[in-house]
């Protein structure tokens, strides 16, 4: 089974990243972008799907800092 | 009084803190994958790019071997000291509260700073009595300290906020000004800077506060042992 | 040998870059049409950039020889001795055109390829210094530029920082002819005990080659897909990369398994794998030691799945070495690789043919004989003619025409060549390994304490102690040999100095003496700092060498360099060339950036660049003949280059950098400074804001004394080799005025800089001096 974590900051921490961002958008010319966030995605072929929450709240995300959502692919 | 350094592939730091403990006391590396930690009075964990600070930096790191020994030594109250990236892996461990973000200028920085010493009694700063002030240089990319508006209040009313950046030398963003805290039993100390390039003039532009942290260890674990 | 795939054409050759003659010359030594395999293979090997076909005659013109130089050129780096048994190994190197095209994996995989020559000869690396170029990036059409400078820089930040190797010095320029073609050249310094350094050639028939570190993809390949046996349309252009990826962290095992490797003399021979990948190393090692090798790719460990055998050849992956083992130290070896969690796989053998033979398992895809490979490329002579006109059209103005001195001079400190690079060097760590004593920024060239504090680190033995070493734990002090006893701090430290350095408009305004300009400049920052230079290398960047006025430029510079060297007696012992760097719009500046090394005795006393205390005697050392041609102000000013620079006295030069030297080794001066780009009201600034202090001084003494007119501007401005701004204690001074000429041209003060010459007088506090001074910070904001 393939599953696809996505990762992203927790809503109301500073996120420079996403900010950085959302300033270079429209300089390129893009206009009406705004709450842009960037996180991380993590792919991967598990055996048990159950274990992916433990998987996520041990490593894969920091979850004082981060939000998580498991998408199981078929 | 016996120092034992940690050593995690893609540790950078971790020679330079070997050295500027042993000019306190003993001092050993420690591999890794050795969950043995030699009989270490005082453990540091250093700086560097432990496993390449894949995924997040500290994250792989804090489920090596020696890591959980290195937790079980600080419940039992052992002296643990976490520069910069290790300050990373003691968060990502739980043995400290908070975590450490990218800078809020979102580049690597290395600067000489200024810290304040809010608490001058702990086992990490019990030396450095006389110094209001630590300067050190500072060199990292994620070291913004987060953690929530309450566990804040509660770190400040604990006196667990031990070094915060002097005003003008917090170039990260760490909330309130926080460079350095400890857990609540005192035993366990992290913090962004890097005390291991403040102990010889000659390499430490002129500083050598870094030394007192070491030096307040050596005088803790000694104390300790009386 | 299968003759199944079809044979690739003299199209094909033509566009991997050989000329028809080149392939012709190939099909004769192959006695035949060479395959897929040996044209790729060719056709890499017989590049510029492998080959120096444009250059090589002219490289053997340089003076290599010296009684400190322990490897010269021909190696992955040079190395001189330091004393103590113990060398250093030191070279630069270029990327440019893939950072170009990919600008921080560009520089990034530039500190990596450099960093891997420096241990493949078995030294550890302790320094790296960047030396890059970019167009304008000051006013609207810069985007582009700002865009290289910003990734350039992170990507030596992220490889040097996450490697723990410091970034202690380096330079960069902003120049209109860069703008299509921006440089970015890596230096990086290693110490070694002597008996530790490691030659490439491999020897031994029956030897196995092994080969270690990451995994093989596709990086790099991008130009040789040509040869691709599938017909790739566009919608798999993703399957053919041209950029490399480097990875510090698989570079960080691979250092300390490679010299691990040397420690326990496991190895025979060590090669790091780079430009052309597989092709180069093996056959280089091969040529040295006049061997052959059989290499099977079928045993290269693969990222990647279908690469065909011409792609594994090719393969410019990154973090990955070659070396020669004897059978029986085979497992030893590989069990070391295992250890430091990298592949370690034996690929091939080395034979007595005098062949490279590539093998798919049993099938032989490729057989080449070593020689032709190396060593028969053809070499070219240059045909270099001087330009009858201006090749490089004349900068816009920025200052106006009516500008006072006081603006020239806040107008200099403010420009992109001379503002404060703080904002770019925060970015690297300049102090891990606990050697640096000079910081960017604190002196003229970096200082590196050569030492490690304490004794050599060594793991428990946990059992496998016939060998003798240790691998319980990695360990960077335990094999950097002699130590200077247990807390350093008593007695003196003996360090190293280095500095890299080229004023490209300089050589454009004249190749010979502008490059000779560069090398004593290198070496007037080591004598800044008391250091004596030991040895150079050199990256020698150039437009295309085809056309006669860049065969001059290159033509004169390597002979300025070589005069330089020899009179310096500081000889090259390694380097690199980087040529075709020009588009339609025309060539960049010649620009042979230079590096030197040199030794200073006690880092204690390593000199300074700021003016030290109120009341110190400020003074001008050595031959000061400044000239507006070609200077920075002449740039802001819109002027076209001049045709030539004017003479000047290497000899005078020499002298003035051993008085400076000398004087900075007893404690005798506060601080010493080369004038450089800005002349002397520039070097004033920068000591007054190194230092926090003003100082206040009168140039009427040294206004027409060489015959030229009276122009306030030459003399605050001007430009030229062998001046040196000195400050120290009266006596002191003094001191230095026994053995050289000085002229006291005043004292240091607080808070405010004052010049005052003939009926100019200029006056700036330090904050208006430091806010035009921080014109780089909004570039990284």
């Amino acid at each position: 089974m393939r599953a696809r974590v996505l990762i992203r900051p927790k809503a109301g921490i500073l996120d420079p990243q996403g900010a950085a961002v959302e300033r270079a958008l429209p300089a390129l010319g893009f206009a009406g972008v705004a709450n842009v966030h960037v996180g991380r995605l993590v792919e991967l072929d598990v055996e048990d799907s159950s274990q992916l929450d433990s998987m996520c709240e041990r490593l894969l995300a920091n979850p004082l800092v981060e939000d998580y959502e498991v998408q199981l692919l078929s | 009084m016996r120092f034992g350094v940690l050593q995690f592939p893609g540790s950078c730091d971790e020679v330079d803190a070997l050295h500027a403990a042993r000019r306190v006391g003993d001092a050993e590396l420690i591999w890794h994958a050795e969950r043995d930690l030699r009989g270490a009075e005082a453990i540091v964990v250093p700086g560097g790019f432990s496993y390449g600070d894949y995924l997040r930096a500290g994250a792989i790191a804090r489920f090596s071997p020696a890591m959980e020994s290195v937790i079980d030594f600080a419940r039992d109250g052992g002296l643990v000291l976490g520069i910069c990236n290790g300050f990373q892996v003691l968060c990502e461990a739980h043995l400290l509260p908070g975590a450490l973000l990218p800078n809020a200028n979102l580049r690597f920085t290395f600067r000489q700073v200024e810290l304040d010493v809010i608490q001058s009694d702990t086992a990490f700063t019990c030396a450095s009595a006389g110094l209001a002030r630590l300067s050190i240089p500072a060199k990292h990319s994620w070291g913004r300290y987060y953690a929530d508006a309450a566990t804040l209040d509660q770190l400040e009313r604990r006196g667990q906020v031990v070094l915060r950046y002097a005003p003008a030398h917090n170039f990260n963003g760490s909330l309130r000004d926080i460079a350095g805290v400890c857990n609540e039993a005192g035993n366990v100390f992290g913090l962004m800077p890097h005390p291991e390039h403040a102990v010889d003039a000659l390499t430490g532009d002129g500083s050598t506060d870094g030394l007192t942290i070491f030096q307040s260890m050596r005088l803790a674990v000694e104390g300790a042992r009386v | 040998m299968s003759d199944g795939a079809t044979l690739p054409t003299v199209q094909d050759a033509l566009a991997l870059g050989l000329t028809r003659a080149e392939y012709e010359l190939v099909c004769e030594r192959q006695h035949g049409p060479p395959n897929q395999v040996e044209l790729a293979m060719y056709s890499l090997l017989w590049s510029e950039h492998c080959a120096y076909k444009h250059s090589k005659k002219l490289l053997r013109t340089l003076p290599t020889e010296g009684p400190h130089v322990v490897m010269g050129p021909g190696e992955n780096a040079g190395a001189v001795d330091i004393g103590d048994g113990l060398v250093c190994a030191f070279k630069v190197e270029s990327h440019n055109h893939p950072s170009a095209v990919e600008p921080f994996q560009g520089a990034a995989t530039g500190v990596g390829g450099i960093l891997r020559d420096i241990f493949a000869i078995g030294a550890r690396p302790i320094a790296v210094l960047d030396s890059l170029r970019f167009g304008e990036v000051s006013g609207d059409r810069n985007r582009r530029s700002r865009y290289l400078l910003d990734g350039a820089v992170a990507g030596i930040a992220h490889y040097g920082n996450s490697i723990g190797v410091p970034t202690v010095g380096g330079e960069v320029y902003f120049e209109a002819p860069y703008e299509q073609n921006c440089l970015i050249n890596a230096m990086a310094l290693g110490l070694a005990p002597r008996e530790r350094l490691v030659r490439s050639a491999a020897a031994g028939p029956g030897n196995v080659v092994i080969l270690f570190g990451a995994s093989t993809g596709r990086d790099g390949i991008g130009g040789a897909s040509v040869l691709a046996s599938a017909e790739l349309g566009d919608e798999h252009s993703d399957r053919r990369p041209t950029v490399q990826v480097g990875d510090p962290f698989a570079e960080s095992k691979l250092l300390e398994c490679s010299l691990q490797l040397l420690d326990r003399g496991l190895l025979v021979a060590l090669q790091d794998l780079g430009a052309a990948g597989l092709t180069s190393s093996a056959a280089e090692m091969a040529c040295a030691g006049g061997v052959g090798i059989d290499i099977d790719v079928s045993l290269v460990p693969l990222r990647e799945a279908g690469m065909e055998p011409f792609e594994i050849m090719v393969s410019e992956s990154q973090e990955r070495m070659l070396c020669v083992v004897e059978p029986a130290r085979v497992p030893a070896v590989l069990a070391l690789c295992e250890r430091f969690e990298i592949h370690g796989t034996a690929i091939g053998t080395v034979t007595d043919s005098g062949r490279m033979r590539v093998f798919d398992g049993p099938e032989l895809v490729g057989d080449m004989p070593v020689g032709a490979l190396v060593e028969d490329c053809p070499l070219y002579d240059l045909s270099p003619a001087r330009p009858a006109t201006p090749i490089y059209d004349p900068p816009p103005a920025t200052l106006a025409s009516g500008a006072s001195p006081r603006d020239a001079l806040l107008a200099l400190l403010a420009c992109p060549n001379i503002a404060s690079r703080r904002p770019l060097f925060e970015h690297y760590d300049a102090i891990v390994q606990s050697r640096t004593v000079r910081r960017p920024e604190q002196a003229d060239a970096a200082v590196l304490a050569i030492r490690h504090p304490g004794k050599e680190v060594r793991a428990r033995d946990d059992g496998e102690g016939a060998d003798g070493g240790d691998i319980g734990a990695w360990n960077h002090a335990g094999t950097d040999g002699a130590d200077t006893g247990a807390g350093g701090d008593h007695g003196p430290v003996p360090a190293l100095a280095v500095s890299i350095d080229c004023n490209g408009r300089r050589v454009a305004a004249d190749p010979y003496r502008g490059t000779i300009a560069a090398v004593l400049e290198c070496a007037s920052n080591l004598a800044c700092v008391g250091a004596e230079p030991l040895g150079t290398t050199n990256n020698l960047n150039f437009g295309n060498p085809e056309r006669p006025h860049v065969a001059w430029q290159l033509t004169e510079a390597v002979r300025g360099l070589g005069a330089a060297c020899r009179a310096l007696e500081a000889p090259i012992v390694g380097g690199n060339v980087s040529l075709y760097n020009e588009t339609s719009s025309g060539p960049i500046y010649p620009t042979p950036v230079i590096g030197m090394v040199g030794r200073l005795p006690d880092a204690r006393c390593a000199g300074r660049l700021g003016f030290a205390r109120a009341g110190d005697t400020v003074a001008l050392v050595g031959p000061f003949a400044p000239s507006l041609a070609a200077s920075e102000l002449a740039k802001l000013r819109g002027q076209e280059l001049p045709d030539g620079l004017p003479d000047f006295d290497v000899g005078a030069v020499r002298s003035a950098q051993f008085a400076v030297r000398g004087a900075v080794r007893v404690g005798g001066l506060s601080c010493a400074h080369d004038i450089a780009e800005g002349g002397l009201a520039v070097a004033l600034a920068e000591c007054c804001l190194a230092g926090g202090l003003g100082a206040e001084v009168r140039l009427d003494a040294l206004a027409g004394e060489d015959g030229e007119d009276d122009d306030p501007f030459r003399i605050l401005f001007g430009e030229g080799p062998g001046g040196f701004l000195i400050s120290g204690i009266p006596t002191g001074v003094r001191a230095l005025g026994r053995r050289t000429r000085v002229r006291v041209i005043g004292t240091v003060r607080p808070d405010v800089l004052r010049i005052q010459l003939g009926d100019v007088s200029l006056s700036a506090a330090l904050p208006e001096l430091a806010a035009a001074h921080a014109a780089l910070a909004e570039l990284f904001l």
